[in-house]
């Protein structure tokens, strides 16, 4: 078993935490874990991805290869559409509805979600609106990790496990409101 | 046996650790931080077992652990690419001091410039230096190479490089990690006039290291960084240093028919790099950075026998970090079929936070300058006000590198540019402004420096600012007339009242400082969320 994921959003939607917590769950399960992501300067409100990889076997690259994707999950609908060269022919595209329009010239909404509804395989989750249901709008990636659940190959145990792993920190409050963004977000993708 | 998930920089920084690390100092740099951020936060500190700083600069972090391992004890420095060029002085005369207790210089380089002004290659150090260098090629090796850094470094009596690349550097893998060993005690060396560069010792020095570098190139060809994969079909062969190997392997999903050289241990290890290239019809070298081992390897005039294929001939990118594909490319494995690209996303460049003191000191300066018939050019140097440049400030002129702002003002300054501004952040300005102020005030230079002070080195994530409230006093006493050391508080609401003290400024001829004040936005906020919950639990 292989996986490799893009994960795309920008600067400021949780995306690092949404990476840390599917690769804590992997590595949680024995699987080897590769995650690249983006420091520094390009935090900074613009774009950031992360290239996500786990395995049953040792994996050598930090980065997919194009053409290798089994899942693009986005936090924002025209960073869904900037990596499609990374997607393998039968990969999906997994992405919330709500665009982050933070500079001039971003394309016509309406047209971005078009073009993400041509693809084959596709899914755009409310997920802004779901986390405004589980309780806080910053949970929307967790959302979005329920909604990407059923392409990335891991039980849902393993998934919420890391998810109070990964917020332990921040208290009960904090770990159940992002439990129920996940399970909006799962429940939002056609499985339960 | 437990794994746990790093970042190749917290690999390394846990690989110190349980090495025997006493001392780590460090100035914060992409891709570099985070080595000092997880040893800062690591037992060990708190304890008080290991000390580490942030220092002025990159200069201070690597004589401070010269002085460590003079003492003793395993120390190291980590920096960034182009913070080697400020650290070129301790880095390439420790060669010739040498070790007492480990020492190790960790360079992260920037390949494809993500956060850098450029992607310099910071194995051609290894040449002015004579230095010995170790390249992980995963995040477990990142682990290893510490512990076996420490050792050769005390065995051979020699600093060693460690070279990280942004890839490596932010990725997180999985790794096992070893037993813990003890510090070293506190010993001085037993010969302690090595340290002492005189022309007559040093030239007797020098020449020793020049001796020893046959024991070096052995080092590395028994290294267990250097590593032979055989292969059946030797029509090619493939040299890959560092994270390069991994692309190799990937792509051919562990299945490589050709012999792969795979090298992270320098000097390069000759009798190795003699078996590919006397066995093999053809060689590709990958290597993640500048063609290093290939321009050695192809020599001038080329080797056509066998002929030497790269970065230099075109058979990976002249530039940029290597992917998976331009590695299956440079193999011939051709393109995997995928979805067309789309032509509908727009670029997102990064910019400034709203509400980011910087936005209304660029907004108040092109007021000032714009009603100007002269114009004027504002100098500015490395940080987030960098991004001042971009639209919709287009405030700033210039950004080279740490501190040039106010030389470069003041050069221009003297050849008769007015008005000439210098745009500089606080931190940015203790790394290496201070000594470009004193020449102001000796040549009166006509210049108006701006110090942006948010209170912290905000674009690596707000690490602490070196002298912070200290800024006038420091201007004040490099010898700035105490009149001409104003200070204002970016913000909306002072605009026209900061608009004014910068034309007072410009009017003035001689070298004056604006300190504009405020604090970060991101620092304030995580300030003011850590303090409510605080509140929450103490209630």
């Amino acid at each position: 078993m292989i996986r490799n994921i893009i994960l795309a959003g920008v600067g400021g939607q949780g995306l690092l935490a949404l990476a840390a917590v599917i690769g804590e769950a992997a590595r949680s399960l024995d699987l080897d874990v590769k995650q690249a992501e983006v420091h520094g300067m390009a935090q900074r409100g613009g774009v950031v991805q992360s290239h996500l990889r786990y395995a049953d076997r040792p994996l050598r690259s930090n980065l997919v290869r194009r053409g290798t994707a089994d899942l693009i999950l986005a936090l924002e609908p025209m960073e869904a559409l900037r990596y499609l060269p990374y997607l393998s022919p039968g990969g999906a595209v997994v992405s919330s509805a709500a665009p982050l329009v933070n500079i001039p010239g971003y394309p016509d909404e309406s047209a971005v979600l078009e073009e993400i509804g041509r693809l084959p395989a596709h899914r755009i989750v409310d997920a802004v609106g779901l986390a405004k249901e589980a309780g806080a709008v910053q949970a929307a990636n967790m959302v979005m990790l329920g909604a990407g659940s059923p392409h990335l190959d891991l039980p849902a145990s393993a998934l919420t496990g890391a998810i109070e792993s990964f917020f332990t920190d921040k208290g009960p409050v904090v770990i159940e409101t992002n439990l129920k963004a996940f399970r909006l977000g799962k429940a939002a993708s056609g499985t339960s | 046996m437990p794994t746990r998930l790093l970042l190749g920089n917290e690999a390394l920084a846990q690989g110190a650790l349980d090495a025997g690390l006493s001392a780590a100092y460090a100035y914060p740099g992409t891709p570099s931080t985070e080595i000092t951020e997880y040893i800062l936060r690591s037992h060990e500190v708190r304890r008080g077992d290991v000390v580490a700083s942030w220092t002025a600069n990159e200069k201070t972090a690597l004589e401070a652990a010269l002085g460590a391992s003079y003492a003793g004890v395993r120390a190291m420095a980590s920096m960034k690419h182009v913070g080697l060029n400020v650290a070129a002085d301790p880095f390439v005369n420790s060669a010739i001091a040498g070790a007492n207790g480990g020492l190790i210089i960790v360079v992260a380089d920037d390949p494809s410039m993500h956060s850098s002004q450029n992607e310099q290659d910071s194995r051609f150090y290894l040449d002015l230096s004579l230095m010995p260098c170790i390249e992980p090629a995963d995040q477990q090796e990142a682990y290893d190479a510490p512990a076996y850094a420490f050792e050769l470094s005390e065995r051979l009596r020699i600093p060693i490089m460690i070279r990280l690349t942004t890839r490596l550097s932010h990725s997180r893998g999985t790794i096992t990690t070893g037993e813990a060993r003890h510090q070293n005690p506190f010993s001085l060396p037993d010969d302690p006039r090595r340290y002492i560069l005189l022309p007559l010792i040093a030239r007797q020095s020098y020449a020793r290291l020049v001796e020893r570098q046959p024991d070096f190139i052995r080092e590395s060809e028994a290294s267990p960084f250097n590593q032979w994969i055989d292969g059946p079909d030797r029509s090619l062969g493939i040299l890959a240093t560092g994270i390069a190997a991994g692309y190799v392997l990937d792509v051919t999903d562990g299945a490589c028919q050709h012999p792969i050289l795979k090298i992270g241990q320098y000097p390069i290890p000759n009798t190795l790099l003699e078996r590919l290239a006397t066995s093999c019809d053809r060689i590709l070298v990958v290597e993640e950075g500048f063609p290093y081992v290939e321009s050695k390897l192809r020599g001038a005039p080329a080797r056509t026998t066998p002929a030497i294929h790269g970065r230099l001939t075109g058979h990976l990118p002249r530039i940029g970090e290597l992917t998976p594909q331009a590695v299956a490319d440079a193999l011939d494995l051709g393109s995997l079929p995928t979805p067309a690209a789309s032509s509908t996303p727009a670029p997102r460049p990064p910019a400034l936070c709203p509400g980011c003191p910087h936005a209304d000191t660029c907004h108040a300066l092109t007021e000032v300058l714009g009603a100007r018939p002269e114009g004027g050019v504002v100098f500015s140097d490395i940080g987030c006000y960098t991004l001042g440049a971009l639209p919709p400030y287009n405030a700033i002129d210039t950004c080279v590198e740490m501190g040039a702002s106010i030389t470069m003002a003041k050069g221009a300054a003297a050849a008769g540019l007015h008005p000439a501004i210098a745009l500089i952040g606080d931190s940015t300005f203790t790394h290496s402004g201070m000594t470009g102020l004193i020449d102001c005030v000796n040549e009166e230079a006509n210049v108006t420096i701006v110090i942006v002070d948010n209170l912290t080195i905000a674009m690596t994530g707000g690490q602490p600012s070196s002298a912070e409230n200290r800024l006038a006093t420091i201007c004040a006493g490099l010898g700035v007339v105490r009149d001409h050391v104003r200070v204002i508080e970016p913000h909306p609401r002072n605009h026209e009242a900061n608009v004014a003290v910068l034309r007072e400024e410009i009017d003035y001829a001689g070298p004056s400082v604006i300190i504009a004040q405020r604090e970060c936005i991101q620092t304030a906020r995580r300030r003011a969320r850590k303090t409510s919950v605080e509140g929450e639990e103490s209630e």
